[in-house]
């Protein structure tokens, strides 16, 4: 633990012995970890490390098993989120909870409000305070609209400037990356690199290294639980730590093989939804897999799920296996063939309260029934296949899903989709909180999906994954396709030229 | 650098290979034991009250006057899992028994006089489900309307006199088979039968996955109205089963029978453990909280408790039952 010891300063946060068990299973073991004031520190590990459950853990969200928690030199005994509040430990989530109908301002203070006696709400002062703060992280967001509309990002930056007011000293981000553009990145990091100068220390957990290599001072690499090594990012290399993550060094996974591509599985024409997207039109072969690029927001995931039925198009024309189709529903769209995984796992993927099992098995109902009653054998047997070969880290198939980590959750529900045995497979931003280990993995099996004679269009916001995995690459900004590159065209460049709206070129430019 | 010496720790227990949690765990979280017990307790007591209760026949006997209510309960249960509720059924009972006894006056024969009561629940089912699946109304506000609009129509048809039914017709609760009176082994039947559906089909298997999340439900391909209207036409169509039996077991009909009958419904669900949001509950809870509801009452009347008294004592286990099972489940997911 050599990184330990770099800084003579004495630590803002002192872990001794964390763990956590959930019924008995022990997910988190022995932590021991020294926060430095003023430093940037990744969390690092595979699905499932236990990198979220230490910083709940932290944030006062669960109560450890064993272990103590020292900050400051006091020691931490009531866990409650609003103790950690009160002692300046804020988690801030993937998913930014708020209230959304209260303005930015509100919603800034709200828990917070030292409350004079009658509890009067002081909103001009409330407002003041809160354009301080927002000029302080330098973004501009007008305090006084609502929460809602707002943009992930800004909601992202809103809850940041609440740890503010609360004066955090320690700010644990869990996955915030996710679902930012490339550029709302760069803004997040600014602002962590202000927040870490004006010495207070943050937790940044992801699975981009490039973003630990860009942004964190040390890391911490968890496996099954354990903590296996603190290290300054400095001294090692993305290899040292993927060694440290999964126990071995990444195979490399290789551009995807030329498969013989036949007719067309999936035919455009023209599609739109006003104010949504316009005009779409496009084709994707069997064997060919045909990624969509563009920024977050640009109407990716809308078409995706027109083409799913799940809000249809107002006009234009969908082809399937050379016949024009008109899909008013999801099931429709099964029933012809189309999977769609879909970019927001919560909302639209998982049955938070059901287990494993019947989540891998919603869509195919047709597997695990013989004269219309479910074989719990067959069901078992179908949900445990996909586990070893997605190998999803679980308890027990039994168990509740949204016990899983993000990551795993993400697993099943690409389980359950694969499942179906589609002719079109629709995967939107389907490697979303994913760790390295499997992104190889889920990559060799979109291959051979393809390979198989399958249709692929793949929405991703991670160019290098559009780079090695796609036959051709269509770009949407705005609501409109700007660019349909084949395979030599296609470059982080010029899809990321094509991406970017007309009306931000010169900013961008700048 | 300690990369080497510290990637001996890939040998640690892999987690897959953990136990699962412990399999009395597993039990104890399910609400429905919680009812189980509240059942034994209630037996104890109430036999110390009364050696009555420790009569089988007698439990029988009282059971014969909630068994129309319990089996549309049971109904009511599967609508509540699949994050629906219906408020109207004990009106329906009402509304079938008009129509019913009705037309059986009117010398239509008895057979094809069920047949009009039959129909009726089906009419009402259909009702309720096109207000809330085809203008998405919520079931609880569209329930409550036709919960007032049906015990308003049974009272235009009978009128307030009450309507005899034919002598051979009266009297299923004092029809034997094995043993049990005819009600209760309905109710029996029908829990067994809906217990089934619900576990081990798919039709019940999706009923879950509605009621737990509509939107995934929906990109799974689940056709959660179709779904939904079959238990709307189903709760009518055994409300009316109900409401005839209910002539049956009365010999006569009147507009107000079952009247605030979906009370006592919504408690047997609650009690079993059924999850007021959708998504969690069980057949085998709410039979079981159909005898706890039958003990608990009659118990009252035998120990000499004020009716409005014993109003209170329901009205306090529904609450407790809705907190209890919402702490259950809490715990279930921290
Ligand atoms: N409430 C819970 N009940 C039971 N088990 C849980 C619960 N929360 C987490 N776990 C288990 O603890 C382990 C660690 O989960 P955690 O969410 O900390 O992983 P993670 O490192 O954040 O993974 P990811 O990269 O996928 O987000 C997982 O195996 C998970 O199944
Ligand atoms: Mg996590």
């Amino acid at each position: 633990m050599a990184a330990n010891s770099t800084s003579s300063a004495t630590p803002l946060l002192v872990s001794r012995g964390i763990s956590k068990q959930f019924s008995g299973v022990e997910v988190l073991s022995d932590v021991d970890l020294d926060l430095m004031p003023g430093e940037i520190h990744a969390l690092l590990g595979e699905n499932g490390a236990g990198k979220s459950t230490f910083a709940k853990i932290l944030a006062g969200v669960y109560r450890p098993t064993r272990g103590t928690l020292t900050m400051n030199g006091a020691p931490v005994e009531a866990y409650s989120p609003i103790h950690a509040q009160r002692l300046g430990i804020t988690l801030i989530h993937q998913e930014p909870i708020s209230f959304p109908d209260l303005s930015v301002a509100e919603n800034l203070v709200l828990g917070h409000e030292r409350g004079s006696l009658l509890g009067r709400v002081h909103w001009a002062g409330m407002e003041r305070r809160a354009n301080e703060l927002m000029d302080m992280l330098g973004i501009r967001i007008d305090v006084t609209r609502p929460m809602r509309g707002l943009s992930i990002a800004d909601q992202q930056m809103v809850e940041i400037a609440r740890a503010l007011v609360g004066d955090s000293r320690l700010i644990i981000m869990d996955e915030p990356t996710a679902p930012l553009t490339p550029k709302e990145v760069e803004t997040l990091f600014g602002i962590a690199r202000k927040l870490r100068d004006e010495g207070r220390t943050i937790i940044f957990i992801s699975h981009r290294l490039e973003e630990v290599q860009a942004l964190c001072d040390r890391a911490t690499v968890f496996r099954d639980g354990n903590l296996v090594d603190t290290v300054n990012v400095a001294d090692v290399s993305d290899d040292d730590i993927i060694r440290l993550m999964i126990g071995r060094s990444l195979k490399e996974y290789l551009h995807k093989q030329r498969t013989t591509i036949g007719d067309v599985a999936l035919k455009v024409e023209n599609l739109t939804l006003p104010g949504v997207f316009s005009d779409i039109s496009f084709d994707v072969h069997k064997g060919e897999i045909v990624g969509v690029g563009g920024l977050v927001g640009a109407g990716r995931t809308d078409v995706a799920r027109a083409l799913f039925g799940v809000e249809p198009a107002a006009t234009g024309k969908i082809h399937v296996n050379g016949s024009e189709v008109a899909i008013g529903d999801p099931s429709t769209a099964i029933d012809l063939g189309l999977a769609f995984v879909p970019e927001d796992r919560a909302v639209a993927g998982i049955f938070s309260s059901l287990s494993v099992e019947k989540n891998i098995s919603a869509a195919v109902p047709g597997k695990i029934t013989s004269g219309g009653i479910i074989r719990r054998a067959l069901e078992h047997a179908v949900a445990s296949d996909s586990v070893k070969k997605l190998r999803i880290r679980l308890a027990s198939l039994q168990q509740p899903i949204g016990e899983l980590s993000g990551g795993n959750q993400q697993k099943a529900i690409l389980a359950r989709w694969l499942l179906t045995d589609p002719s079109v497979l629709i995967l939107d931003e389907p490697t979303r909180g994913i760790d390295i280990g499997v992104k190889a993995e889920f990559y060799d099996m979109i291959g051979e999906l393809a390979a198989g004679g399958r249709a692929i269009l793949l929405i991703s916001s991670e160019l290098p994954e559009l780079l090695a995995l796609c036959d051709r690459v269509l770009v949407m900004s705005e609501g409109r396709l700007t660019a349909n590159f084949d395979r030599s065209e296609a470059t982080q460049e010029s899809i990321m030229q094509a991406a970017v709206p007309r009306s931000a070129d010169q900013e961008v430019a700048a | 650098m300690s990369v080497t010496e510290k990637s001996e720790i890939a040998a640690a227990p892999q987690r897959e290979s953990a136990s699962a949690r412990p399999r009395w765990q597993v039990m104890l979280i399910r609400p429905e034991l919680m009812t189980f017990v509240l059942l034994i307790i209630a037996l104890i007591v109430a036999s110390s009250l009364s050696p009555y209760f420790l009569d089988i026949a007698y439990i029988l006997d009282s059971f014969t006057l909630s068994a129309e209510l319990a089996m549309v309960a049971l109904v009511l249960t599967i609508m509540i899992i699949a994050g629906e509720i219906d408020l109207s059924p004990a009106s329906g009972m009402a509304l079938a028994a008009c129509t019913f006894a009705y037309a059986q006056q009117a010398g239509v024969p008895i057979p094809l006089a069920v047949g009009v009561g039959l129909l009726t629940g089906l009419a009402m089912g259909l009702l309720n489900g096109i207000l809330v699946i085809r203008f998405q109304l919520p079931s609880i506000i569209v329930t409550i309307g036709t919960l007032i609009f049906y015990r308003g129509l049974a009272q235009v048809i009978a009128g307030d006199q009450s309507i005899r039914v034919p002598e051979w017709f009266i009297g299923i609760n004092r029809v034997l088979v094995f043993g049990i009176p005819v009600p209760v082994l309905v109710f029996v039947i029908l829990s067994v039968v809906l217990g089934f559906v619900l576990s081990s089909t798919i039709y019940g298997r999706q009923i879950y996955l509605i009621g737990t999340n509509p939107i995934a439900a929906r990109h799974a391909g689940i056709r959660a109205n179709r779904i939904k209207m079959s238990l709307f036409l189903l709760i009518g169509i055994t409300a009316s089963i109900a409401g005839m039996m209910t002539a049956s077991r009365l010999g006569s009909v009147r507009y107000d029978i079952a009247l605030g009958g979906e009370l006592q419904m919504v408690l047997m669900a609650m009690l079993g453990g059924t999850y007021i949001f959708g998504g969690r509950g069980s057949i085998l809870g709410t039979f079981l909280a159909a005898w706890l509801l039958v003990i608990v009452s009659t118990g009252m009347i035998v120990a000499n408790i004020l009716p409005a008294m014993q109003l209170c004592v329901l009205g306090v286990l529904l609450i407790i039952s809705i907190i209890a099972t919402n702490f259950i489940y809490s715990r279930t997911q921290r």
